[in-house]
């Protein structure tokens, strides 16, 4: 009978038969991930259990990356819980301080996910590996908790719908619009408790890096997964990252049993924006372009790693950010800043009057270094433009790529390229 | 166990970052969080709540982040019980992980309104809206779910599972 790939995927990693979508199998998991914020409520859960040791050490990722560096006393102090837990249980990959980025950067460039395997992480952007064709999903600390100790959990096998990308991809088109597009169609809850399956013509040439930012992105049409085909791109992005081996057979079945197939024609389209205050507010950028902003960020797990910073890059070489708006350029990895250095990356965002800063979360979440004021609006390339999410409850966030992004802070207001004149 | 208690409605895609905002993310407890529950939609929307009211939702309620801290806000504040149209699905697992009992009532949800009197009988399914006499009955729990609550939840389903092994 042929099968989704999310129905492949569970079944590599269960003893239970998967027949059909909607049933309840248990799993083994290759991964589980947690940060500073969700890890001190899972090791909580994990001695509430009486568990005394994780399933293996080596399985287990703490990423410590939302509040750090530390922005006060009580993170820090989450942090310290995190660390002495890494410490009992000699957990390989604990990370923090300059050897840490944005966990769902991080994780991928570190060989530490690849194709097949199933991650469950207490981040709801876990789904982010997907890029690579595993199935990864976020949960809660205490959903961790139970895996950091079985090293199992439970999933109900998630119905999937299928998306197709075709077309021809206009010059500033990038993944985030992609994503963005899809996420309008179907609405934020037209994938709940179901799983996204990306494919087509467009998906077959794009990059690995713009597949993680539309992965990424999959929980914010409700889905619990968001799943690449394993091809010859993530067969060499895994080579450069360290794994080998890689399957690039592990796709969907022809006729795959889909609950739904979305089509989406990318010719002619320009780059959109998510309006206030949901991810499927999604407007073509001419049609916001001259509302007025004060602060511009280009960076987290959705929108931060090397080809982001290059887009952003190539709008603002030679040009000045806007007098009344903060740009704050957060390159997501250490591996990301340092190219940007090697590239000469950072003196172009300097240049142009951008604050360049650590690899943290921070603002993403409204977390810190960058939080909106009374009635603020921000252009931010981060995953979620909630009511609040970045600061002040009257402040607004729109979504988008770095492309439109880095031209906003050049305008000054919501801009498209070309209104820079790119 | 039966629930009684006034109803508090809350509208369509409640997200987590309404439930409670990122910068309450710095503890677990509680009484803290409690205080703090729904103060991304308004900072003192709190403060109506009695022990033992309930929470209704639209479509797609606790969509966004994984935080348990979003459950555990809304147990924090005394109100034992979520009637949704339909839930985020990270959200789902951690409410019943948290022992926080959600119904999930479709179309039906919208016809409660903000102060209705709400009778919950959650071996039945059955929300009775008291004001309104009208009753909703829910999709039954799957066995899973039903698992982990008979246990107290998560943590003690792990528990039990560990010192068999």
């Amino acid at each position: 009978m042929p099968k989704t790939l999310t129905q492949k995927i569970l079944q590599k990693h269960s003893n239970d038969i998967v027949e059909r979508d909607g049933q309840i199998v248990q799993c083994r998991v290759s991964l589980v991930l947690a940060n500073d914020i969700t890890a001190p409520l899972a090791i909580k859960s994990f001695h509430g259990m009486n568990a005394k040791r994780v399933f293996d050490k080596d399985k287990i990722a703490l990423i410590m990356d939302h509040f750090t560096p530390q922005k006060d006393i009580d993170s820090a102090n989450q942090v310290k819980t995190a660390r002495a837990f890494a410490k009992e249980q000699n957990i390989t990959h604990y990370y923090e301080g300059g050897a840490c980025g944005v966990e769902h950067t991080f994780l991928p460039e570190q060989g530490l996910v690849g194709p097949g395997d199933l991650v469950v992480g207490a981040d709801s952007h876990t789904c982010t590996y997907g890029a690579l064709g595993a199935f990864a999903t976020g949960m809660g600390s205490t959903d961790i908790a139970a895996a950091m100790a079985l090293g199992e959990t439970w999933f109900k096998v998630p119905p999937a719908i299928r998306v197709d990308y075709t077309g021809t991809m206009p010059r500033w088109l990038r993944s985030k619009d992609l994503i963005l597009m899809l996420i309008s169609a179907v609405g934020v809850d037209g994938a709940l408790y179901k799983a996204l399956e990306f494919g087509g013509p467009v998906i077959d040439r794009l990059p690995v890096e713009g597949r993680l930012t539309m992965a990424n992105m999959a929980i914010e049409a409700g889905g619990k997964a968001g799943l690449f085909p394993v091809d010859e791109l993530t067969r060499a992005y895994c080579a450069e990252h360290g794994r080998s081996g890689i399957d690039v057979s592990l796709t969907a079945d022809k006729n795959a049993p889909y609950d739904q197939v979305v089509a989406i024609d990318v010719t002619g389209r320009e780059p959109v924006v998510a309006c206030p205050h949901l991810p499927s507010n999604v407007k073509p950028v001419s049609e916001v372009k001259n509302t007025h902003i004060q602060q511009v960020i280009i960076g987290s797990c959705t929108n931060g790693r090397i080809s982001d910073m290059r887009d952003a890059a190539e709008l603002l070489r030679g040009r000045k950010v806007d007098k009344n708006v903060r740009c704050i350029v957060l390159p997501s990895t250490p591996t990301v800043w340092k190219q940007c250095l090697r590239e000469g990356l950072i003196e172009i965002f300097m240049d142009a009057g951008c604050i360049v800063g650590p690899c943290t979360c921070g603002p993403c979440l409204g977390g810190h270094m960058g939080i909106l004021g009374d009635n603020e609006r921000a252009v931010s390339t981060t995953n979620r433009n909630f009511k609040g999410r970045m600061g002040s409850l009257s402040s607004e966030v729109y979504l988008a790529g770095p492309v439109v992004a880095a031209a906003s802070a050049v305008a000054g207001c919501v801009a498209g390229p070309e209104q820079i004149g790119a | 166990m039966n629930y009684k208690g006034t109803a508090h409605t809350v509208g369509d895609h409640i997200d987590t970052d309404a439930i409670i905002p990122a910068r309450y993310l710095v503890t677990t407890d509680e009484k803290i969080l409690g205080v703090k529950c729904m103060s991304g939609l308004a900072p003192d929307w709190v403060k109506r709540v009695r022990k033992g009211d309930i929470l209704v939702g639209g479509r797609n309620f606790g969509c966004g982040s994984s935080r348990e801290h979003a459950p555990i806000a809304i147990l924090g504040a005394g109100m034992p019980v979520v009637i949704a149209h339909s839930f985020a699905r990270i959200f789902y697992r951690n409410a019943f992980n948290m022992g926080l009992l959600l119904m999930e009532a479709g179309d039906e949800a919208n016809k409660i309104q903000e102060g209705d009197e709400l009778e919950i009988i959650p071996e039945e399914g059955r929300v009775r809206d008291i004001t309104r006499g009208l009753e909703i009955v829910c999709p039954p729990l799957p066995a899973s779910m039903s698992g982990i609550l008979a246990a107290g939840g998560l943590v003690g389903y792990v528990k039990e599972r560990l010192q068999k092994s």
